[in-house]
């Protein structure tokens, strides 16, 4: 899978409510489209699940199908305990995983 | 006299399957075809486990006309303290005549803080988006929103 971009600010007041923005590219094939050469189905490939997870504890998940169009964006609300580093993570039909984490500072 | 009998049917669901599911499906009748209607009320019934669901607290943002059904943005958001006690444990975007009508079940915690998410979805026809979302006291809310679309998007 690509890199995904991620906006998550680097510091914030504790308790305060930021917003969190992932892109993430992919194709997220349906399943429905057929190669139009040999008439075969494509088989369905999505992110079906997006994970975001701060200091061990989780904050948001997506379980996400295939009427989630190609390059995932995905904007979500945290509210920032403490200082931490927050885990994210695509997982793909085939199994493929794609991590990435940001660190934030809260006083 | 023809309504009439649409009416009936939908009483004689009602008594079957319970108010909730066929409520929130027969209320969006006009738009949606019978086979289209019974999908999403499936569906409902299956993610609520035929519990009622309250219209209200949910937001459903979308614009009126999509001129690309492969990328439809929309925000979500429902109306939630979001505190330990009180906050929305998840949220279920149904696009009702798409091939596969539930586009994604987000879940939430007490650490997010807000209830409000965005993303894009593909949509393969005019139809009405219906977004049920379930708050930690075990109780479901819905909102809905019909979205023209010009140009189809589920790649089939």
């Amino acid at each position: 899978m690509a890199k995904p971009r991620i906006k998550f600010p680097k510091t914030a007041k504790v308790g305060q409510v930021v917003q969190i923005k992932t892109l993430m590219s992919h194709p997220m094939e349906t399943g429905l489209r057929k190669n139009k050469k040999t008439g075969k189905k494509i088989p369905r490939n999505i992110i079906n699940t997006f994970t975001a997870v701060f200091n061990g504890k989780p904050v948001f998940e997506a379980d996400m199908e295939s009427s989630v169009s190609a390059n995932t964006y995905m904007s979500f609300y945290f509210k920032v305990p403490a200082s931490g580093e927050m885990v994210f993570t695509w997982l793909e039909d085939s199994g493929k995983k794609t991590t990435a984490s940001r660190k934030i500072t809260a006083s | 006299m023809k309504d009439r009998n649409k009416f009936q049917a939908v009483d004689r669901r009602e008594f079957v399957l319970g108010a909730s599911a066929a409520a929130i499906v027969a209320a969006n009748w006009s738009g949606m075809g019978e086979a289209q209607a019974k999908g999403a009320e499936d569906l409902i019934k299956k993610l609520t486990g035929g519990k009622k669901v309250t219209a209200g607290k949910v937001t459903v943002k979308l614009p009126d006309i999509a001129e690309n059904g492969n990328t439809v943005p929309f925000t979500v958001r429902v109306d939630s303290p979001m505190t330990d006690k009180d906050y929305v444990k998840a949220i279920h975007v149904i696009a009702t005549a798409n091939p596969t009508p539930l586009v994604a079940t987000y879940k939430l915690t007490a650490a997010s803080g807000k209830a409000e998410v965005s993303s894009r979805m593909r949509m393969a026809k005019t139809q009405e988006i219906i977004v049920i979302a379930e708050l930690s006291n075990g109780s479901f809310v819905s909102g809905k929103k019909n979205v023209k679309v010009t140009i189809g998007g589920c790649g089939g």
